[in-house]
């Protein structure tokens, strides 16, 4: 049909910046400073993470009685040595990977949890009531504190962190994913996959829930700040993992006796905390102004 | 009209929303969106539905569609009840009754590629393989005025008259007999406009389909349909041939509404009917004719008593006490435009 001919040039203008949508974002993300610098950070912590047994000298869990304590910048320890003698660098570089696990593991397994609870309550009227009521009752708890109460049940396992921290994700992403379904579920494109026959099933997977993505991503990120933060406080109260585990919290724990003597045992791991909970938050900032709806998503 | 095949009928439909007040939600109100209409819709044609915004028309889309659920009354749809099938049982009927959405910038899942949109479609209601499915899906884009190469591209990649070919080829992607098109054209520029008109009217003749037009663009309306329905506040207030409602008139209603087309010759003499007050909120029903409340020419009687639905001429149907006064008045001014042009 020619009367189509004038209209189809506008669709080939847009042909050149047929780019992907992660690389659109990723863009804009480094453009902010601020979270180019935590996108950096979090990089060296997954490089340290993943490539810590490459790059260390000695096990984390190596004692030597006879170099106990020794200052940063020590020859061989050059973040220096704990209480028993262990290498400080080595011992942070296991600590990441646990952070990481852990953060990943129950931001995901909450993201998941959410995201059922949200579309579900989201899209059926009368599941809404219920389900929403059951996670207020879970704000209504301090995070930390929800935590320990599920610890406590449970008994203290880095596992049960995980599981307690994924807990406390739910009802945040749940009320996130619940208000963009509410959203798009009078957008008529979902009414005109009704109007084809389209199941409940494949209108949420399909075309809400990839709609819903920019705000979880967002969430997600912030998320692993705060998981990673909670499974250092649980430790640090014994709760989580237990000495001698090179977790961060942990051996802040185990380094503040000899504060006065070697404060590098306590400050190192607390600085590692504040970097990446740092790192994280920043760039779930900067996601959220790179993921604005109001950029070329449409 | 008569002698054809009846492929759509409503018989007192009602369609209310209730609106939820008051602490706990204690006082439910009724919006009568949709409040009685009865229709008979026949193959092949072309039934515009008119009126102001918030009358019911897209309500009234959305019933026979199955998008919203029947409050009263029943639709057969080929002598079959779909009225208030449950969904499963909905599912086949569904092919057969398409909808045209109103926004093009909205009714696309701006995450997906236009042809996997489509492809969709078959993926839900038949076991074509993909190659097989690819190729339905190019015809169909071929038959919108797209072609193969609009298959891999996002709706945002498009115009608002490319997405609404888009809109079309979806409706017409399972054969359907009837297509409501709500509003299809409105968000188009007035160009646009008349090209996706025009392939509307195309495909019509090609597959024999049946359009119900809901627009508030009396224009255009009057070039697609073939019989027009005037709403007002959820009812039906006249129902006739296209010629007979602009040139004939019987409803005040319909007269006031005419009387807003702007025209484009700047000498033509304008009798604007200018109708005093607001649309009456449709949860606080009137009492009698709902067009009372705003009707120059109301009486007693139609605060009253709801009047009936009458054919006044063939194929005319009005619900006014005072057709006759105003059948009168118009054959008055024919005869006096007829004197002045001898």
């Amino acid at each position: 049909m020619s009367s189509a001919v004038a209209e189809t040039k506008d669709g080939l203008k847009s042909e050149k910046k047929k780019q992907s949508r992660f690389v659109e974002v990723l863009k804009s993300l480094v453009k902010n400073k601020l979270s180019l610098i935590g996108l950096i950070i979090i990089t060296m912590i997954v490089l340290v993470a993943v490539f810590s047994p490459f790059i260390t000298s000695y096990g984390p869990y190596e004692q030597n009685l006879e170099s106990t304590k020794l200052g940063v910048g020590s020859e061989g320890h050059f973040l220096g040595t704990d209480n028993y003698g262990r290498d400080m660098w080595s011992r942070i570089a296991h600590g990441a990977i646990i952070s990481l696990v852990v953060g990943l593991s129950s931001v995901g397994i909450g993201l998941i949890g959410g995201i059922v609870l949200g579309l579900l309550a989201g899209y059926y009227r009368k599941l809404d009531n219920i389900i929403m009521r059951i996670v207020d009752l879970l704000f209504a708890f301090p995070g930390i504190l929800l935590a320990m109460l599920i610890i406590a049940m449970l008994g203290t396992s880095l596992v049960n962190v995980v599981i307690a921290i994924s807990i406390w994700s739910i009802p945040g992403c749940a009320r996130i994913v619940r208000g963009s379904v509410l959203s798009i579920k009078n957008q008529e494109y979902i009414q005109a996959m009704r109007t084809v026959g389209a199941s409940d099933l494949r209108i949420l997977v399909k075309h809400v829930l990839p709609n819903c993505t920019a705000p979880l991503i967002v969430y997600g990120t912030m998320r692993m700040a705060t998981a990673i933060l909670s499974t250092s406080a649980l430790s640090y109260l014994g709760l989580g993992a237990q000495p001698p585990t090179a977790e961060w919290g942990a051996m802040i724990a185990a380094g503040q006796d000899f504060m006065w003597d070697a404060p590098h045992i306590s400050v190192i791991p607390g600085i590692a905390i504040m970097l990446t909970v740092f790192a994280f938050n920043v760039v779930g900032d900067g996601l959220r102004d790179a993921l604005d709806p109001n950029m070329d998503v449409k | 009209m008569s002698n054809q095949k009846q492929l759509l009928k409503l018989q007192n439909v009602k369609k209310f929303f209730p609106v939820k007040k008051g602490m706990f939600q204690r006082n439910k109100n009724l919006v009568k969106a949709v409040n009685g209409i009865n229709l008979n819709v026949y193959e092949g044609e072309t039934l515009g539905v008119v009126g102001e915004s918030g009358c019911g028309k897209s309500t009234l889309g959305k019933v026979v569609i199955g998008l919203e659920k029947l409050s009263d009354g029943s639709i057969y749809f080929n002598d079959q009840s779909i009225g208030n099938l449950p969904e499963r049982k909905l599912k086949e009927y569904k092919k057969d009754l398409q909808m045209i959405f109103q926004d093009p910038y909205a009714s696309l899942n701006p995450r997906q590629k236009i042809g996997h949109a489509l492809e969709e479609i078959f993926v839900i209601h038949t076991n074509l393989n993909k190659a097989e499915r690819k190729e339905k899906v190019v015809s169909l884009l071929e038959e919108v005025g797209l072609s193969e190469e609009h298959y891999d591209r996002y709706p945002r990649e498009f115009s608002g008259g490319q997405r609404q070919r888009v809109g079309i080829a979806r409706a017409l992607a399972l054969n359907p007999s009837l297509i409501v098109c709500d509003e299809a054209v409105s968000a188009l520029d007035v160009s646009v406009q008349a090209q996706v008109m025009k392939l509307l009217k195309d495909v019509q003749s090609k597959y024999n389909l049946t359009y119900l037009f809901i627009s508030h663009d009396l224009g255009v309306v009057r070039y697609m349909s073939d019989r027009i329905l005037v709403m007002y506040l959820g009812a039906q207030v006249e129902l006739g041939d296209s010629e007979q409602i602009y040139n004939n008139p019987l409803h005040p209603y319909t007269k006031a509404l005419l009387s807003a087309i702007p025209r484009p010759n700047p000498k033509h003499k304008r009798e604007r009917i200018k109708l005093q007050g607001d649309l009456p909120s449709a949860s606080d029903y009137p009492a009698g004719c709902p067009f009372h409340t705003r009707c120059p020419i109301a009486t007693d009687r139609c605060k009253e008593v709801r009047p009936e639905w009458r054919e006044i001429e063939e194929n005319h149907f009005v619900a006014c006490h005072e057709v006759e006064a105003i059948k009168q008045t118009n054959d008055d001014v024919r005869e006096d435009g007829l004197k002045e042009l001898v």
